[in-house]
C-alpha cells in the first residue's frame, strides 16, 4: 500500500515540475517574441529618422554626396532584411553611415547650432541606445530560454512542447569612441 | 506611526485593552492598504513634482523608454523635481503603476552615461518592487510597536494583579518571564526599526548592482554618486517620512559624516561604499 503512494507522490511531483517548466518556457519564448518586436519598433523609428538627418545635412554640406548615397543604401537594405543574422548586419551597416554621416557634420559649425539638426541627433542617439537596450534584453531571454532547452532535464519538457531555441541578435559594437572620417 | 498614537489614545479612553488593540491594528492596516493604493501620488505631490513630456525632456525620456526596454518592463510616468540638488527617487505599487522622478540639479549636472546610471537605479527599484516591499515592512514594524505597546501595558495593568495570590512556586518562574516580557516589549520597536534601516540599505546596494547590470556600464553610476557625494546644495523638500526613497540620503544640512551611529539609522549605506563598490565591478 505504501509503495503505490509513493509512486504516485512522485509522479505528482514529476507533473508539477513539468508543468513549472513548460510554463517558464512559455514565458520565455513570449518574451523573446515580443522583445524581437520591440528591437523591430525602435529600427524602424530610426529609419523614419534618417531621411530628415539627411535632408537637414543636404542643407549645409551638398557636396558631400558619398555619405549620402551610402546612408540612404544601407537604409534600404535594412529595410529588406529578413533573418536575424541578415538584419544585424545590414543595421551594423546603418549605423557605421549614420555615424558618418554625424561626423561630417561636426565640420559644419553653423549645421551644428541648428536646433533641428540637434533635436535630430539627440533622436538618434536615444533611438540607437533604446536598440542596443532592446536588443540587450532580447539576448538575455534567449540566453535563459537556450539554456533552459539544452540543460537536461528541461530539454524533456521543451522536447515535448516543440520550444526550439532563439538566436542572438549580434551587433559588432563599434568602440564608444570618435569615428574615422574619409574625406 | 499615527496608527500607534491612536492606538494608546483607545486603549485608553475605552481602557478595553484588547479592543484597543484590534482596533489599532485594524487602523495601520487600513492606512497601509491606502497608501499601498495613493502612496504614489502623495509622495509625487509632497516632493512638487511635475510631470513632463517628451518634447520638454528628450533626452530624460529616452534614457527612461531604453532602460525601460532593458528591464522589460512598462515605462514610468517620467516627473522632475524643481530643486536644486542632483537626486532621484521612484515610487508605485508596481511596475504598471510606476513613476520616475529626478530633480532639476540632476538633469543639469550630468552627462548622458550618469544619468543612464540613476535611471538604471530607480528601474532596478521598481522592478524588484521595493516601493512595495518598502511598504509591508513599515507596516509590520507599526504592527510590532503596537503589540509591544499593548505587551508592556497588559503587563503594567495585569501583571500586578496576576502576581498576587499564586504560590510561592509558580511566583518566581513567572517574575523572570515577566521582566523578559518587558525588556522585549521595550526593546522590540528599537530592533525592528534597526532591521528596517538595515533593508533598506541592503536594498540601495541591490539596485546599484541591478542597475549597473541593466546599463552595463558600473562607471556610470559611480560618477553620478561622486558628483552627488561632492554637491553640498541641501534639499527643501527632505523629510524623514520620505527618506528611503531617494537615491542618496536628502539633507538639509550640507556635509558628511560617517559615525557609526548614524549609519544604524540612516536608510542609505554610506555614499563613499556605494562608489567604491561600483568601480570594483
Amino acid at each position: 500500500m505504501l509503495a503505490l503512494w509513493i509512486v504516485l507522490g512522485l509522479v505528482g511531483l514529476i507533473l508539477l515540475y513539468g508543468v513549472f517548466t513548460y510554463n517558464s518556457l512559455v514565458r520565455l519564448r513570449v518574451r523573446c517574441e515580443n522583445a524581437w518586436s520591440q528591437i523591430d519598433v525602435q529600427l524602424r523609428r530610426r529609419y523614419d529618422l534618417i531621411p530628415n538627418l539627411v535632408e537637414s545635412v543636404k542643407g549645409y554640406a551638398a557636396h558631400e554626396r558619398e555619405v549620402f548615397e551610402e546612408v540612404t543604401n544601407a537604409r534600404a537594405s535594412a529595410q529588406a532584411a529578413s533573418g536575424v543574422q541578415d538584419q544585424a548586419r545590414a543595421e551594423n551597416q546603418l549605423t557605421a553611415g549614420i555615424r558618418r554621416l554625424i561626423a561630417v557634420a561636426e565640420n559644419y559649425p553653423q549645421l551644428k547650432a541648428n536646433e533641428n539638426f540637434l533635436a535630430l541627433q539627440e533622436e538618434l542617439t536615444g533611438t540607437e541606445s533604446k536598440i542596443a537596450f532592446a536588443r540587450q534584453f532580447y539576448n538575455d531571454q534567449a540566453m535563459r530560454l537556450n539554456t533552459l532547452v539544452q540543460s537536461f532535464p528541461s530539454s524533456i519538457v521543451a522536447g515535448l512542447g516543440r520550444f526550439e531555441q532563439r538566436e542572438f541578435f549580434d551587433i559588432e559594437e563599434p568602440a564608444r569612441g570618435p569615428v574615422g572620417v574619409r574625406f | 506611526m499615527f496608527a500607534g498614537g491612536l492606538g494608546y489614545l483607545f486603549g485608553l479612553l475605552l481602557r478595553v485593552g484588547i479592543a484597543g488593540l484590534i482596533v489599532a491594528l485594524l487602523i495601520a492596516a487600513g492606512l497601509s492598504y491606502y497608501s499601498y493604493l495613493y502612496g504614489d501620488r502623495l509622495v509625487l505631490r509632497a516632493s512638487r513634482a511635475r510631470p513632463v513630456t517628451h518634447e520638454e525632456e528628450p533626452r530624460l525620456h529616452n534614457i527612461v523608454e531604453g532602460l525601460a526596454l532593458a528591464a522589460g518592463l512598462p515605462k514610468p510616468t517620467v516627473y522632475v523635481v524643481p530643486e536644486a540638488a542632483p537626486n532621484a527617487f521612484a515610487t508605485g505599487r508596481d511596475p504598471e503603476h510606476s513613476s520616475i522622478a529626478v530633480t532639476q540639479g540632476l538633469l543639469e549636472k550630468m552627462n548622458r552615461v550618469e544619468l543612464e546610471g540613476v535611471i538604471g537605479h530607480e528601474m532596478s527599484h521598481i522592478r524588484d518592487r521595493d516601493i512595495l516591499l518598502g511598504t509591508v515592512v513599515a507596516t509590520l514594524v507599526g504592527a510590532v510597536v503596537l503589540i509591544a505597546e499593548y505587551m508592556l501595558r497588559w503587563f503594567w495593568w495585569g501583571g500586578g494583579r496576576l502576581g498576587r495570590g499564586r504560590d510561592r512556586d509558580g511566583g518566581e518562574g513567572f517574575a523572570i518571564l515577566f521582566a523578559l516580557g518587558i525588556v522585549f516589549a521595550i526593546l522590540a520597536p528599537f530592533f525592528a526599526q534597526v532591521i528596517k534601516m538595515a533593508m533598506s540599505r541592503r536594498r540601495e546596494y541591490l539596485a546599484d548592482a541591478e542597475g549597473a547590470l541593466l546599463t552595463r556600464y558600473p562607471p556610470g553610476l559611480a560618477s553620478a554618486l561622486r558628483k552627488i557625494a561632492a554637491d553640498n546644495t541641501p534639499m527643501r523638500v527632505a523629510n524623514n517620512a520620505t527618506a528611503h526613497l531617494w537615491l542618496n540620503q536628502p539633507s538639509r544640512i550640507p556635509g558628511e559624516s560617517n559615525h557609526w551611529w548614524e549609519n544604524l539609522f540612516s536608510t542609505h549605506p554610506p555614499i563613499q561604499d556605494r562608489i567604491r563598490i561600483l568601480e570594483e565591478m
